[in-house]
């Protein structure tokens, strides 16, 4: 940069402005005009899927915003106090300084109550965001080349999102979030061996103790955050360095990237999206009551509220729970194992860590070295787009079973009968639905190619002069026929002969044959339909020339 | 071949560009290869840029402006309200608001203005993007992420001469020493860690029961006499000596809370469990074995007690055998019998202990 040296002659008069003063002494410190340079008016496709991020990060900003407050007012103390605040049901109970603290923020804060639901609403978007985001992530393959590691940020998120909730909402120890933490403490005493070591050491001493709100405290308000903010830092860092995906579309190729400027469009709309966020998230606490701790009641270990859920984001986890039948084992030398919990607490991180794992799964299968940057249609890849449904069917149906006693109070349903059709219907649903999913994608697939051969249905029928009826089709137009035939389809992987050119018997990994076994699950006939070859479209064409 | 008529060929190829001709001239088109005219899968290219009404038409850019300028304004005067709210409405004050119900008159007030403010710069912001600021398309070529060959070979060059100015590969010892000592560092960290909490010991095992403990009506802390506990009912109870303002009430009562029924002889199917009870009166740890929730939803034609948190029930009349959910084994129970007084005491602690299993319950 050889700015510094020269100063610059803007204006008419040929002195800087005082903008440009302050922007170069940045510069000759920061250097921000290379930045600005890169950056400034970088490119920005423009889609409705690509919003979902957005949603994800704006939230994240409101909840740290509203938090920040919240910490101005909130005791993280279990120490018991008689209340005396002005909420009148309460008066004279005896609760920790933290439900003490957070009946104040509701009762005698002004404000309090409304930043307070506007925190915990946002927590809830917050996750809903990362849900969708991935949702849209996955099923448009824009978590391969060169965006796995982007994957892993974004997967971390979700997982420290999933825990900073659960510390949160735990925070106020009232009754229902005590029961939570009740829950966690027999969760970690299931731990084998460990087990008592490791609630002792993390209560502090016995159920509930005085430590676990002031150390939950310090996890939700700084430990996970700090992390969080770190990883959505590098997060945004390589979205502008790896450049976004677009779809496909005429003009828009693996090789560049086609929309508006960051400067001024995506700053008005981004910018503009933050407040249209914050805005009906406000809304939303002004009138719909969250998490009303008031009517609970302060957390006693031998009282229980029903009806005790988690936050939505934690419902597969407790329906996981749930679920599991009772299963207890003591083994020689008079140890327990718990298998009514084991096994959902091994179920728990499995689920998430298939997440993390799939993208290099896929590239495993694939072996492609390139780097990706045209989203795929969830149609176009009916094995991953199933693989994803089958995520969510399992856990919707976990989510379903960790609310099965609303469901059976409110449907007047036996919740024995709910629980039964959850324990079945979570290994049996995911799989119809893979099935069902991939075959809708064909279907969907052998709509394309109809629609590029023989052009769109448009509605018209027509009698010729010899009385049949046809309908007409239209031609598409040079854009949807690119469009529609712009995606790549894999060839399945093959093995190749047994034998060499010598008739010598070649060497096969058996990693290599299941590979062989999956990349045909994929990419073999009966997972995609070839899209039509410019042949095809020929000889229709010809064919219907003859015709005519 | 009259008009469109289509499963026409000849002219499907040529017509999709008859589409585009008049005003998308493959000229027009910025980017992308022209489309070849034997290929028809070939990428066309952008599209032209369309105009909007305001690029054209000063008039109604003008409306735009006037509209972005009105949305910032009503944020302006719902801020001046959210100011206004907080001082004149006070925090006590309960409103009627259709469809709503009752609710805080200052949350509302604070909430729907402080929305509306922020909603209003958001609306007005986008509004500008879509409508004022050009729409107009631009390509940004992307590039490889991966370094040419040459930049590769020439880090790992660099790489090499740094590694071997440091000499690690020549120094083996300066190399496993340092390695040792970067691994044992963090064990201080461990070590630190210990005093989170203390040892299990037996703290699991014993709970505020022994012998000859009054139990005493969780409520009301009167002593139970058995004539006060009914067919049908549940009573909640805790040891007489466990005081609502001791420091560790909690984790206390967290093991020691009680629930007493009181069934007809005949219908208790264990035996031992009846020898264990008083007249009929039978009293379990509440604490669920699952998790710890108390299972205290009582079924009085059943006998059946069930956990609000994962439902495990339990039947009181077999023992607190579990009969569905979750819970691993029955709810323990405390041997009770009546005192000279005529209240109900216990006969000592739990012989095992409630709540959830772990690891050493055995």
């Amino acid at each position: 940069m050889s700015t510094a040296t020269e100063p610059r002659k803007s204006t008419a008069k040929g002195k800087a402005p005082a903008g440009e003063k302050v922007a170069d002494w940045a510069d000759g410190r920061l250097g921000i005009y290379s930045l600005a340079k890169a950056n400034m008016r970088k490119i920005f496709p423009d889609h409705w899927s690509f919003l979902l991020g957005e949603i994800c990060l704006f939230s994240f900003i409101i909840v740290i915003l509203t938090g920040v407050y919240l910490t101005l007012f909130f005791v993280p103390s279990m120490g018991e106090v008689e209340y005396t605040g002005s909420f009148g049901p309460m008066q004279g109970v005896m609760m920790s300084e933290a439900y003490a603290s957070t009946l104040d923020i509701s009762f005698d804060v002004r404000g309090g109550l409304l930043v307070r639901q506007i925190h915990h609403w946002s927590a809830l978007l917050f996750v809903v965001g990362i849900f969708m985001h991935m949702m849209r992530v996955f099923f448009t393959g824009a978590f391969r080349k060169p965006r796995e590691v982007n994957w892993i940020f974004g997967f971390l998120l979700l997982v420290l999102a999933l825990f900073t909730g659960l510390t949160g909402y735990s925070l106020p120890d009232d009754l229902l979030s005590g029961t939570g933490i009740r829950f966690m403490e027999g969760a970690i005493l299931a731990v084998p061996v460990l087990g008592t070591y490791l609630q002792m050491s993390i209560f502090g001493g016995e159920f509930p103790g005085h430590d676990i709100i002031p150390r939950f405290f310090v996890v939700h308000v700084l430990l996970l955050p700090g992390i969080m903010v770190g990883l959505v830092v590098a997060h945004l860092i390589l979205i502008v360095y790896h450049k976004h995906t677009h779809y496909a579309g005429p003009g828009r190729t693996n090789n560049n990237v086609v929309g508006m400027p960051f400067m001024p469009v995506y700053m008005a709309k981004a910018g503009g999206f933050f407040f249209l966020i914050f805005g009906v998230i406000t809304l939303i606490a002004a009138t719909v009551t969250i998490n009303p701790v008031w009517v609970l009641g302060p957390y006693r270990p031998d009282q229980i509220s029903t009806n005790a859920q988690p936050d939505w984001y934690l419902g597969f986890s407790e329906g996981l729970v749930r679920m599991m039948p009772g299963l207890e084992w003591v083994i020689p030398g008079g140890y327990t194992l718990n298998f009514g919990l084991l096994v959902p607490l091994a179920i728990f991180p499995s689920l998430l860590v298939a997440i993390a794992v799939y993208p290099f799964f896929e590239a495993w299968v694939t072996k492609d070295p390139r780097e990706h940057h045209i989203a795929e249609r969830p149609r176009n890849n009916p094995t991953r787009t199933a693989f994803g449904m089958a995520w969510l069917t399992a856990f919707a149906v976990a989510m379903l079973a960790g609310g099965n006693d609303v469901w059976a109070v409110n449907f007047h349903l036996s919740i024995n009968a709910i629980t039964w059709f959850c324990r079945i219907a979570f290994f049996v649903l995911p799989v119809l639905v893979f099935f069902a999913t991939r075959r809708i994608c064909l279907g969907l697939q052998r709509r394309d190619a109809e629609k590029v051969l023989h052009g769109r249905e448009s509605g018209i029928i027509k009698r010729l002069p010899h009385g049949e009826f046809i309908e007409v089709h239209e031609p598409l137009s040079q854009d949807r026929l690119y469009t529609l035939t712009a995606h790549e389809q894999h060839q399945p992987f093959e093995l190749g002969p047994d034998t060499d050119e010598n008739g010598v018997r070649r060497p096969v990994s058996p990693l290599e044959r299941v590979r062989a076994r999956i990349s045909k699950g994929y990419f073999g006939e009966q997972a995609q339909i070839p899209k039509p070859t410019r042949e095809e479209y020929r000889a229709i064409a010809e064919s219907h020339d003859e015709h005519h | 071949m009259s008009d469109r008529h289509h499963h026409n060929p000849a002219s499907q190829e040529t017509e999709p560009r008859k589409d585009v001709s008049d005003d998308h001239l493959p000229g027009e088109r910025r980017s992308g290869e022209l489309a070849v005219l034997d290929d028809p899968f070939a990428d066309p290219g952008l599209p032209p840029h369309e105009h909007r009404r305001q690029d054209i038409d000063e008039r109604a850019a003008k409306r735009s402006e006037r509209t972005v300028a009105l949305l910032f304004t009503v944020s302006m005067l719902a801020t001046i309200g959210f100011i206004v709210a907080y001082l004149a409405i006070p925090i006590d004050e309960i409103v009627y608001i259709f469809p709503i119900g009752h609710i805080s008159a200052l949350n509302f007030a604070l909430g729907t203005t402080l929305g509306l403010a922020l909603f209003c710069i958001g609306a007005g912001a986008i509004h500008w993007a879509r409508t004022l600021m050009s729409d107009e398309e631009r390509v940004e070529e992307r590039h490889a992420v991966a370094a040419t060959p040459e930049v590769k070979s020439h880090v790992l060059e660099e790489f090499r001469k740094g590694a071997e100015e440091s000499q690690i590969g020549r120094r083996k010892l300066v190399r496993n020493t340092m390695i040792g000592a970067l691994a044992l560092v963090p064990l201080s960290g461990l070590v630190l860690l210990r005093d989170l909490g203390p040892l299990p010991g037996d703290k699991l095992r014993k709970t505020a029961w022994r012998e000859g403990s009054l139990i005493v009506n969780e409520n009301t802390g009167q002593p139970l006499r058995p004539e006060d506990i009914t067919v049908g009912s549940l009573t909640q109870a805790m040891p007489s000596d466990l005081d609502h303002h001791d420091e560790d009430f909690h984790a206390q009562i967290a093991k020691a809370a009680v629930m007493l029924v009181r069934l007809e002889p005949e219908d208790i199917k264990d035996p031992r469990s009846a020898a264990w009870g008083h007249e009929g009166i039978l009293c379990f740890s509440k604490i669920c074995t699952h998790v710890g929730c108390p299972a205290t939803l009582y079924e009085q034609q059943t006998h059946h007690a069930l956990c609000p948190c994962h439902q495990s029930t339990f039947d009181l009349s077999d023992g607190a055998r579990v009969l569905f959910g979750p819970a691993g084994h029955p709810l323990p129970q405390l041997r009770i019998t009546v005192n000279d007084e005529g209240f109900l005491t216990a006969l000592g602690d739990f012989e095992e202990p409630p709540g959830p299993s772990f690891w050493e319950r055995g």
